[in-house]
């Protein structure tokens, strides 16, 4: 049965984009030709704005090296969810918005000629929310990157679990979670890059893990809620609670970096971080493992070298499709679950 | 309206039956069910978590790694529990006790009875998300069979993080969920209030968890609930565990592994949608990209241009 496909046009299209924007850190009035130069980081106090899923590829990406993949997986409402909107009006209302079909984009791209998988998240979309769409975006991404032998680049921005999908949504943390599980024991790096913000499911689950683990500047990034924090002490939370330099400091981030220099750090982590040549030693970390075989599925994928390779089909989507713009900064509240 | 009233009145009713203080607990049940239990203590890491038990247990003459979180029934003792809620320290004994049980060939037997995992600071700079996540994924990859029992609250990723298994079993006054009903009330009807509302929303209840395939089978609970009769509910329990116990104790190893992975995998509906190729630009220059950028001109990739034959046929749903 067809679907009818709905015409994405961002409202931003339609009417002209804010000239300014205001730091919501240093209160600096800034012109937004001159915020999008400087990757909408602010040029007075180097507050790291958010940035739209197009804006990020278009960030990490050599110039015209990114092949969409799976543009066409759309929620569905499997609970028949009704809040104060239908969970499908929510939907529709998000991709009129925001020009994407749902939150996350991934494909195969190159990174100063490193080829990567990459799944970028958009906090623009319903909160950078992970239902089934999201999640099987993430889990494809690192399944294409097992089948291809490419290192997995996500870089993370979102409020957690999409309440409209209930459990169904918490069961994103599992699916997901297993594939980059895969992907680990088979010698292939994984690199999350956790923006602002990355809480909730998502950071208790695929965020957390990378083998290494990049956040940029001041992003929140964190379990539960600030409100439900300072209620468990009855008080204020320390400064820089849950920011990315809190992470850093309690050993859960290698590195915070700031996005001028993200690209080619990026890089430098690919030069060192080469897929393992034959999957041979796969050994969890907690050490010997008499019983411990490679899992069965490894052994057919020693000849399997490089994905298909770029046929120019399923080029669905590039950096600049994707009419997210300057001027919004959707702030949809963060769905923290 | 009176219907969607009553709705509400009977899914909030099995909140509080899930939430009931005279529920069985993990210990309890563990006492009921097992010949015996000899509980271990501590992560090596940081301390031990008296939210969380773990240990070794003969069920019907098999040996299993129990492992659950555990509340209190009197105040004082759910204090001392922390109501349930696990530090990342209750989550990390669990994986110590999980990884024992996959080098000695040993089924794994979770209890999940968790408002979620605790909320705190000192959780958050220990890393609770981390241990979580970690935990998730001990569990999609151990090489020995797993049933997770969820007996009261399945709150979010606190319960999630000790219910991946090859057999998720539910009772049936126990609820599963994203986040608390209040949460998600607080969230999006901006009010606590609305708390039955937004359970009855997420179907957070055994039978609507096992009609999304959430949970694989739900046992009956005695008349009007667990807390009337805990030997009753744990000889259900444990007539239904053994039998879960036996038919994986059957399956080749390669294959409970890949079975666990394919039954997460397959959880979460989508449809796919034909898009359609749209060719990419011409390699455009700075120029045109700091246009595109700041919303000069906008090529309409990414996105399905309507009206174009598709690529592929259309596909209905997947799951
Ligand atoms: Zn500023």
């Amino acid at each position: 049965m067809p679907i009818k496909l709905p015409s994405f046009r961002a409202r931003r299209d339609v009417y002209p984009a804010d000239l300014w924007t205001k730091c919501p850190s240093c209160e600096e009035q800034l012109f937004n030709k001159q915020l999008d130069k400087a990757l909408r980081v602010c040029p007075n106090c180097g507050h790291h704005f958010r940035l739209s899923a197009a804006a990020r590829l278009e960030l990490l990406l050599d110039e015209g090296s990114f092949e969409e993949r799976d543009a066409g997986l759309q929620s569905v409402d499997p609970l028949g969810f009704v809040d104060q909107k239908a969970y499908p009006d929510r939907v529709a209302a998000a991709q009129l918005a925001t020009g994407m079909r749902d939150a996350a984009v991934w494909g195969f791209g190159t990174v100063t000629g490193y080829p990567v998988a990459i799944c970028v998240m958009d906090f623009g979309f319903m909160g950078g929310s992970m239902g089934a769409v999201v999640g099987e975006k993430v889990t494809r991404a690192a399944e294409a990157a097992l089948d291809a032998r490419v290192p997995l680049v996500v870089v993370a921005a979102s409020g957690g679990a999409r309440m409209q999908e209930g459990t169904l949504a918490l069961m994103q943390l599992a699916k997901t979670v297993a594939a980059t599980e895969r992907l680990r024991l088979a010698g292939v790096p994984f690199i999350s890059i956790m923006s602002d913000p990355t809480t909730g499911g998502v950071f208790a689950s695929f965020a957390a893990l990378g083998d290494v683990n990049l956040a940029e500047p001041n992003a929140l990034i964190g379990f539960a809620g600030a409100r439900v924090n300072a209620g468990t002490i009855g008080g204020e939370l320390p400064d820089g609670f849950q920011r990315a330099e809190f992470l850093f400091r309690h050993g859960f981030v290698d590195r915070v970096v700031h996005r001028t220099e993200l690209r080619s750090e990026l890089a430098a982590l690919l030069a060192f971080l080469e897929p393992s040549e034959v999957v041979a030693v796969v050994e969890p970390e907690n050490g010997s493992l008499p019983s411990f075989r490679p899992l069965s599925f490894l052994t057919a994928l020693a000849d399997k070298v490089i994905p298909e390779g770029d046929n120019g089909t399923g080029h669905a989507g590039s950096a600049a499709g994707v009419p997210t713009g300057p001027g919004a900064d959707p702030a949809e509240d963060a769905d923290r679950a | 309206m009176l219907e969607t009233t009553d709705l509400n009145a009977s899914v909030w009713a099995t909140v509080q039956l899930a939430r009931n203080l005279r529920r069985p607990r993990t210990l309890e049940l563990v006492g009921l069910i097992a010949d015996e239990f000899i509980e271990l203590h501590g992560d090596r890491l940081f301390g031990d978590d008296p939210a969380m038990v773990a240990g070794l247990a003969r069920i019907a003459g098999r040996r299993v790694v129990v492992v659950g979180q555990q509340k209190g029934a009197e105040t004082d003792e759910n204090i001392r529990r922390n109501f349930g809620m696990p530090h990342p320290e209750g989550y990390r004994k669990s994986m110590r006790l999980m990884e024992l049980a996959e080098r000695l060939q040993i089924p794994v037997v979770t209890f999940i009875d968790v408002p979620g995992a605790h909320p705190g600071p000192e959780s958050e700079e220990r890393g609770i998300a981390e241990a979580i996540a970690r935990s998730i994924a001990l569990m999609s990859r151990l090489r020995t069979p797993i049933v997770a029992v969820i007996t009261g609250e399945g709150g979010s990723g606190g319960a999630l993080a000790i219910a991946v298994g090859d057999v998720v079993i539910a009772l049936e006054h126990s609820v599963y969920s994203v986040i608390s009903p209040e949460g998600c009330a607080s969230i999006l009807w901006r009010t606590p209030d609305q708390a039955a509302t937004a359970a009855v929303a997420m179907k957070m209840t055994a039978a609507d968890q096992a009609a999304l395939g959430v949970v694989d089978l739900v046992v009956a609970e005695p008349e009007g609930g667990a807390q009337n009769d805990h030997e009753a509910a744990a000889a259900a329990l444990k007539e239904a565990l053994v039998a879960q116990l036996e038919i994986l104790a059957a399956k080749p190893l390669d294959e409970l592994i890949e079975d666990r992975y394919r039954r997460y995998r397959s959880l979460g509906p989508f449809a796919t949608i034909a898009t359609v190729e749209v060719p990419p630009p011409e390699r455009p220059g700075l120029a045109d990209r700091l246009r595109n950028l700041i919303g000069g001109t906008r090529v309409p990739t990414g996105n399905p241009a309507p009206g174009r034959p598709p690529d592929e046929p259309p596909v209905g749903e997947e799951d």
